[in-house]
């Protein structure tokens, strides 16, 4: 971009140069968002007219322009946990995504969310798959010593469920519940805010009704084989391999408690994505695009089979192909089809966020008063995702907050402390 | 002779019995009509008729073994190496740790074993510290040291660092008199009497305590691993109890077990070596 160059935008030596930047941004847009024989009978500025309609054209052909720099570093170490929600992170790595990218990443198998936290911390990984709500506590210092964090993409939205041992298959009425106890992936999960909800919204309280503890997501169905718990509310492909051994069932999918909520995370520290800006974006765009693929459902059964060996999450493979085809086994005798069952989709939402925030105030995780939107804003990346995302072929929204109702409670992100004290059961 | 023989067979005996009420306690119960096909095609074999999935037989466990044995040393990426693999990062922790403790326990133990004053300085210190369990010092030795594995050296290092300390300083501190008494009366200089002196006479302790510690050490270096992953034969055992493969879990159990008494029996051969009959 020079001081004489002589295109509307400033960064092209002629306007040809800058039309034609301008058409193969549009091209790949169109290409992504339309079918192609819908493309062909409606012509392609009808279409592209469409298009600009719903989806920021010129916010995609802007970030395309700036283009990636040289990357800092290509050899990176990311952190999982085999669940199904790191999906986009493993499955990078064995289709190739990273290495389209420009990167020679390592996805290393960690044991627990507290390690995985720990190893972040301490730079042993560049970036790693957690909960959502770990890079928010990690940000405020909740059960963890305070570094800024932040999560640059959302892995994965629904994908959990309520598992049960079958001894309780009679029992599902969450009201016969009392004295259940219950195990979560972790204390800052969407999990433990997620069956808190389910049960508080039935009446019971999940501290003194029920018990929940925090096991990681691996050991979760040797403790429901060995009557440790009675069930949890847990990642896949943990529900599913406690169908598959025939130790459970599962109760309910967590998309039936609220549709399209976030799960797991791809987070990284604020100062690897300050002083290592090209390759964070190259890691993040390789993810987002991993993520644009996994979204299709067609795509699922190869991925499936890509990420359940031994080097992944070690499952075999019918049981990732049921969580990610969502036609699966209940654990009752019956199969149930339910495509939506788990769905990839990065974007960073702001209300969610909030609404993790407004969870961890309920509940006495964090004291004090908050500022929902100045937390969300810095911890979960919107900007970043918006404009990777449109260079993957995705569609990112043009706001980044939406409201949503959970068991049909609407929650209006811009009333956070109202939402807070509309609940009968909280320790706030 | 004759009753090392008896002594075998009755080993085998004993194997062949429990081996065959394990077979026996594993057969498949008759089958239960079982689910529709389409349901049955989605869980496994035993949860298709019911039940929960169930625990190997010998036969898988030895089709498990004969796999790991035909072929331990693949490595298919980060989160997939061979047993043989596994094992070996696991004794070089052992090693590690167990080396760099033996350097600071033995000349403490050393000190404290000749000086009264320094035992009872530290004595307050290696009492307080002497039972706290290794693992306990993981998330400390995570967050200071910041690399896992550091960490799992380190926390080697401190179980096998008491056994050492508290023999060496028992076999020093009980060399017999007169043989010191000599060593005095023939003006034998400081260096010169610990060496030739109290090391040949402390020596025997000073192994058994070594002993002692590198059993410790492989003890507490499979739950170390299990704890922080990545390698290493514990991380294998958390791995397969991750894919609930219970012939794997009892691989790596019988490898830890055989590693165990390889290291085991080295020190008690080096025990030997240096014993003496007074």
């Amino acid at each position: 971009m020079g001081l004489f160059s002589s295109c509307s935008c400033g960064r092209h030596d002629s306007q040809a140069d800058h039309d034609n930047e301008e058409r193969v941004v549009e091209e790949a847009v169109l290409r992504a968002v339309v079918r192609r024989d819908l493309l062909s009978r409606i012509g392609r500025s009808a279409a592209l007219a469409a298009v600009s309609a719903f989806f920021p054209l010129g916010a995609a052909k802007e970030a395309f322009a700036q283009g990636g720099g040289k990357l800092e570093k290509h050899k990176l170490k990311v952190g999982f946990i085999p669940i199904t929600c790191a999906t986009p992170i493993i499955m990078a790595h064995p289709m190739g995504f990273y290495a389209k990218h420009g990167l020679d990443v390592e996805v290393v198998k960690t044991a627990g969310w507290a390690v995985i936290r720990d190893k972040t911390l301490n730079k042993e990984y560049d970036a790693a798959h957690m909960l959502s709500p770990m890079p928010l506590a990690i940000t405020l210092g909740a059960g963890a010593t305070a570094a800024p964090y932040t999560m640059p993409a959302v892995e994965n939205i629904n994908g959990q469920a309520i598992t049960l041992a079958i001894k309780h298959k009679d029992k599902r009425d969450p009201k016969t519940w009392k004295g259940f106890k219950f195990a979560v992936p972790f204390d800052y999960s969407m999990h433990n805010y997620l069956l808190r909800y389910y049960v508080a919204e039935h009446g019971l309280d999940p501290d003194r009704d029920i018990q929940i503890r925090a096991v990681p997501p691996p050991e979760m169905v040797a403790n429901l084989r060995a009557d440790n718990i009675d069930g949890f509310l847990a990642p896949d492909p943990v529900n599913q391999r406690a169908v598959y051994d025939g130790v459970g069932f599962i109760h309910t999918l967590s998309k039936e408690i609220w549709d399209g909520h976030p799960c797991c995370a791809f987070a990284a520290s604020k100062e690897f994505v300050t002083t290592m800006p090209n390759t964070y974006r190259a890691l993040l765009k390789s993810i987002l695009d991993a993520t644009a693929y996994a979204r299709k459902s067609e795509n699922r059964k190869e991925i499936a089979a890509a990420i359940a060996p031994a080097n992944y999450l070690n499952q075999p493979v019918t049981v990732v192909e049921q969580v990610l085809t969502g036609t699966f086994a209940d654990g009752l005798g019956n199969v149930r089809k339910v495509p939506d069952r788990i769905d990839f989709d990065p974007f960073p939402w702001h209300s969610f966020a909030v609404w993790i925030l407004t969870q961890m105030k309920r509940w006495g995780q964090i004291k004090g008063d908050v500022d929902y939107q100045k937390v969300a804003r810095e911890v979960f990346l919107a900007t970043d995702a918006t404009r990777l995302m449109a260079e993957v072929g995705l569609t990112p929204p043009k706001s980044t907050y939406k409201s949503f109702s959970v068991m049909g409670r609407a929650f209006d992100p811009m009333k956070p402390k109202e939402y807070v004290d509309s609940f009968a059961i909280k320790r706030a | 002779m004759r009753s090392r023989l008896l002594a075998g067979t009755l080993s085998l005996l004993l194997l062949g019995i429990l081996v065959g009420a394990w077979h026996l306690a594993t057969l498949p119960k008759g089958a239960v009509a079982a689910a529709d096909s389409e349901y049955a095609k989605l869980v496994g074999a035993q949860a298709a008729v019911g039940s929960k999935s169930a625990f190997p037989s010998p036969a898988d466990l030895g089709q498990k073994l004969l796999e790991h044995v035909r072929d331990p040393f693949y490595d298919r990426g980060p989160n997939d190496k061979g047993i043989g693999v596994q094992l070996a990062y696991s004794i070089l922790r052992v090693l590690l740790g167990f080396s760099l403790a033996a350097l600071v326990a033995i000349p403490v133990g050393f000190l404290i074993g000749m000086s009264p004053l320094v035992y009872r300085a530290l004595d307050p210190f290696i009492q307080v510290l002497k039972p706290i369990s290794p693992l306990a010092w993981m998330p400390l030795a995570l967050f200071t040291l910041k690399d896992s594995n550091v960490s799992a050296v380190f926390v080697i290092f401190v179980c096998s660092i008491w056994p050492m300390l508290i023999n060496t300083a028992f076999g020093v501190a009980s060399v017999r008199r007169e043989w010191l008494n000599v060593a005095r009366t023939l003006e034998v200089s400081p260096v010169r009497k610990a060496f030739m002196v109290i090391l040949p006479a402390a020596a025997p302790t000073i192994m058994t305590g070594m002993r002692i510690s590198v059993g410790i050490a492989w003890l507490v270096i499979v739950a170390a691993e299990m704890l922080v992953g990545g390698t290493g034969i514990g991380y294998f055992v958390w791995n397969e109890w991750n894919n609930l493969s219970i012939a794997n879990i009892l691989s790596g159990i019988l490898a830890i077990g055989l590693v165990g008494m390889a290291l085991d029996f080295f020190f008690s051969r080096l025990q030997k070596a240096v014993t003496y009959a007074e």
